[in-house]
């Protein structure tokens, strides 16, 4: 199953890679992978979304707990919680298709950040459901670039 | 005390080291040599081991060493020469990525990147090496760090880390669990590890065995954490464990596994592994991943096994398994360790004459193959930190610096290296650091002229085709060498007698029974590093024997 596991980690040079090791030396599967400072600057939070049986990702927790550098590991998944990520979406369009795709990126609430004549470029942010969605219908028009962010995740309340 | 070898990006610690009135330091002769020095002085002392090298080479020469460490959770720390900060990337003279290489295999590891942090980083590396589940720790330390100047300079005499707390003592709730389980339990087996020999906590697994009568198998990183000799001794379980402790583990009803990790060589197949104790695991562990990681446990406590014993030794009630213990007796008289007894010089008795000379009081090391398992066959440990091997890594060419490193640590105490010809030719070099500390450590090589433990595969597995595994000349039938090489060529090298001789060691072979007991005793005598070398049977085999992943149904038991 698919876990989305949120784990604070200190601020430092090398934590990455400890985190990244960690999952390459034991076979660990990754999906995607989010870093960025929060509101301490002294204090990344990484997001990981990847999967495994039981038995993997509760190894997968306590390999990370015990990593020196890392302060907190939440399993997202077990608990309430609210997951989004952003998508840049370069699609190619003429003049018979833009007012199509126009049209859709409304429907779904994303919004067109760049226009040329050959492109239009579209940012969507949500859940996987909404953007894997608007991924789909976009590819009939024919995907020149896709690049996601994966996602973060945040506890309710 | 501090193993290691200069070089260019460590000349200022160098240019210290001997001024130092406090710090006594080994020169060996490969860094390689004194990571496992450092290991052996660890394992042998609770402390953690200290090296020294310089960047580049030289940090790449202490990886096996920290791999071996890491694997068998033993305390180093391991300071490493870096380029200077300003050139870190730059391809410069002896940079290695030294924090990069060795992450795999450390606890931790720091990159030093300013004078301000180096208190700090010495006081957690050597606290994070030796405490919790201990582990080698890497300082990468960038030569214009260690020529700076610290003013008001204050080594932190108290640490505390948010990031890293270990956990000793062990949960009362789980503890009662534990207590009821084994209580309930007809068939008790307790299982002991690596865990029990750090933390000391023989005395405290002893006086649970007998008060409920609970027999004791140890792993091989186990060994001495449980009297040998004592009736309620099931030996090394596992792989090439004893018949009887195997058949303990296939029967009992509850097992009580403490500072022992489930490893491979130890389970075998894991679906039938201990099939009785489905609902009756209790694993006492220091870290957590070690728990449920292979087998999936009923009554997992996090802690130290020495505080977790005392505190289930203040509420466990006395039992009495007096079936049990007939049928585990029973096992122990029908299926004992044996071997061919006739006149040929066969290693196992090798073994056993060096329990009976030492009478058991010598600190073994090994090297790694089939000696390392006569080792902990044929020697009975008594005592925790007399019997010191590379378990999880399997390090050739360990157990000769292990046992210098031991020797510094214990200049008394007689301390042998159970040898493999082949091993023994990894680490060589080091003969010369035992020579001129004066240590006074003696090498048993058991040589059957074969990487004895690779041929043993290939001849059960791989239907007798050695491939590889020859130590000496080719040879026909007949004993001729086929290889046309010059006639003054020796059937095998080295001459491991001329060798100890070239090197200002004492040497002597050994070729018949009776001469094993007095060579032992001479050198014992001769305070003085020695090569014993023993010609011995060369296609003996390691039995018992399980396969690699199969259960105890498909034990070998070797001689009929
Ligand atoms: C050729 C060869 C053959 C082998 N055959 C066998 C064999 O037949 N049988 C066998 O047993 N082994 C065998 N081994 C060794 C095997 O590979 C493992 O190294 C060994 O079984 C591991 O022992 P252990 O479980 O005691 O773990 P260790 O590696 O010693 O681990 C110790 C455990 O205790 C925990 N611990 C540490 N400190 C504490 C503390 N203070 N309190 C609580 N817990 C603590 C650690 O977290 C860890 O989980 C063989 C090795 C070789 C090279
Ligand atoms: C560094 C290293 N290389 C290879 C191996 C694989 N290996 C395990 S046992 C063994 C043979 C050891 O031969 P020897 O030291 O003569 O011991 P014997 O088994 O003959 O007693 C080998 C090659 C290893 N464990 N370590
Ligand atoms: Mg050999």
């Amino acid at each position: 199953m698919e876990h989305v596991i949120s784990c604070l980690v200190e601020n430092k040079s090398g934590v990455l890679s400890r985190v990244a090791g960690l999952f390459s030396g034991r076979g660990y599967n990754i999906d995607t992978l989010c870093v960025a400072p929060t509101q301490d600057a002294n204090v990344s939070r990484m997001t990981i979304v990847c999967r495994g049986d039981d038995r993997i990702i509760e190894q997968i927790i306590k390999q990370l707990n015990k990593l020196i550098d890392v302060i907190k590991v939440t399993d997202m998944t077990a608990e309430e919680h609210v997951e989004r990520e952003l998508v840049l979406i370069k699609v190619a369009c003429t003049a018979a298709t833009r007012a199509d795709i126009i049209q859709l990126v409304n429907v779904f609430r994303a919004r067109i950040i760049d226009v040329d004549l050959k492109t239009l470029t579209v940012e969507v942010v949500g859940d996987s459901r909404k953007v894997e969605a608007l991924i789909e219908l976009m590819r009939s028009f024919g995907i020149r670039e896709l690049v996601r962010t994966g996602r973060v995740a945040i506890l309710r309340g | 005390m501090v193993f290691g070898y200069p070089g260019g990006a460590v000349l200022d610690i160098f240019d210290q080291i001997n001024r130092s009135k406090k710090i006594r330091f080994i020169l060996t002769r490969h860094e390689q040599g004194a990571t496992h020095m450092a290991d052996g002085y660890a394992r042998t002392t609770g402390k953690p081991g200290v090296v020294l090298v310089t960047s580049g080479p030289g940090a790449t020469n202490t990886i096996t060493g920290l791999a071996t460490a890491y694997m068998d959770s033993v305390p180093l720390v391991c300071i490493c020469g870096q380029v200077p900060t300003a050139v870190i990337g730059n391809d410069a003279f002896q940079e290695a990525d030294t924090s990069g290489i060795s992450r795999p295999v450390t606890k931790h590891n720091y990159l030093v990147k300013t004078v301000a942090e180096l208190p700090r980083v010495l006081k957690e590396a050597f606290y994070i090496a030796n405490t919790g589940r201990p582990g080698p720790v890497l300082i990468d330390l960038p030569k214009d760090v260690q020529q700076a100047t610290l003013k008001d300079y204050s080594y932190p005499k108290k640490i505390e880390m948010v990031t890293y707390r270990p956990t000793y003592e062990g949960n009362p709730r789980q503890i009662k669990r534990a207590a009821e389980v084994i209580e309930k339990a007809t068939r008790p087996l307790l299982y002991c590890g690596g865990g029990v020999v750090r933390s000391l906590a023989h005395e405290e697994v002893l006086a649970l065995a007998e008060r409920c009568e609970i027999p004791v198998t140890t792993t091989l990183l186990g060994l001495g954490s449980f009297p040998e000799t004592h009736p309620l001794a099931l030996h090394m379980l596992g792989m090439h464990g004893t018949q009887y402790a195997n058949h303990a583990m296939h029967e009992c009803d509850c097992l009580i596994a403490v500072g022992a990790r489930f490893d491979d060589r130890v389970t075998g197949k894991l679906a039938e592994f201990a099939p009785n104790c489905r609902s009756s695991i209790i694993h006492i562990d220091i870290d957590p991943t070690s728990i449920s990681k292979n087998v999936p446990v009923t009554v997992p406590i996090v802690g130290d096994c020495k505080r977790v014993l005392t505190q289930l030794l203040e509420i466990i009630k006395p039992k009495k398994h007096p079936e049990w213990l007939a049928q585990v007796a029973e096992w122990k008289k029908q299926y004992p360790l044996r071997y061919k007894q006739d006149d040929e010089l066969r290693p196992q008795f090798v073994v056993e004459k060096i329990y009976e000379v030492t009478r058991g009081e010598a600190i073994i090391t090994t090297e790694v193959g089939q000696n390392q398992m006569w080792a902990a066959h044929y020697y009975l440990y008594t005592r925790p930190r007399t019997f010191v091997s590379s378990g999880g890594l399997g390090t050739m060419g360990y157990g000769f610096p292990a046992a210098i490193g031991a020797q510094v640590a214990h200049p008394d105490k007689i301390v042998i290296d159970i040898a493999g010809d082949g091993s023994i030719q990894m680490n060589i070099q080091e003969t010369a650091t035992a020579v001129l500390n004066n240590l006074p450590v003696i090498v048993c090589i058991l040589n059957n002229r074969y990487l004895g433990m690779v041929r043993q595969w290939q001849e059960m597995f791989y239907g007798r085709n050695y491939s590889a595994v020859d130590l000496g000349r080719p040879m026909d039938e007949k004993g001729r060498p086929t290889d046309g090489l010059p006639d003054d060529v020796p059937l095998y090298v080295p001459d491991f007698v001329k060798l100890a001789e070239a090197y200002g060691a004492l040497g002597r072979r050994i070729t018949r029974k009776d001469d094993v007991a007095p060579a032992i005793e001479w050198a014992i005598k001769a305070r003085r590093p020695v090569f014993l070398e023993f010609l011995v049977t060369r296609e003996e085999n390691v039995f018992p024997m399980i396969p690699a992943g199969a259960s105890v149904k498909q034990m070998i038991g070797g001689l009929a």
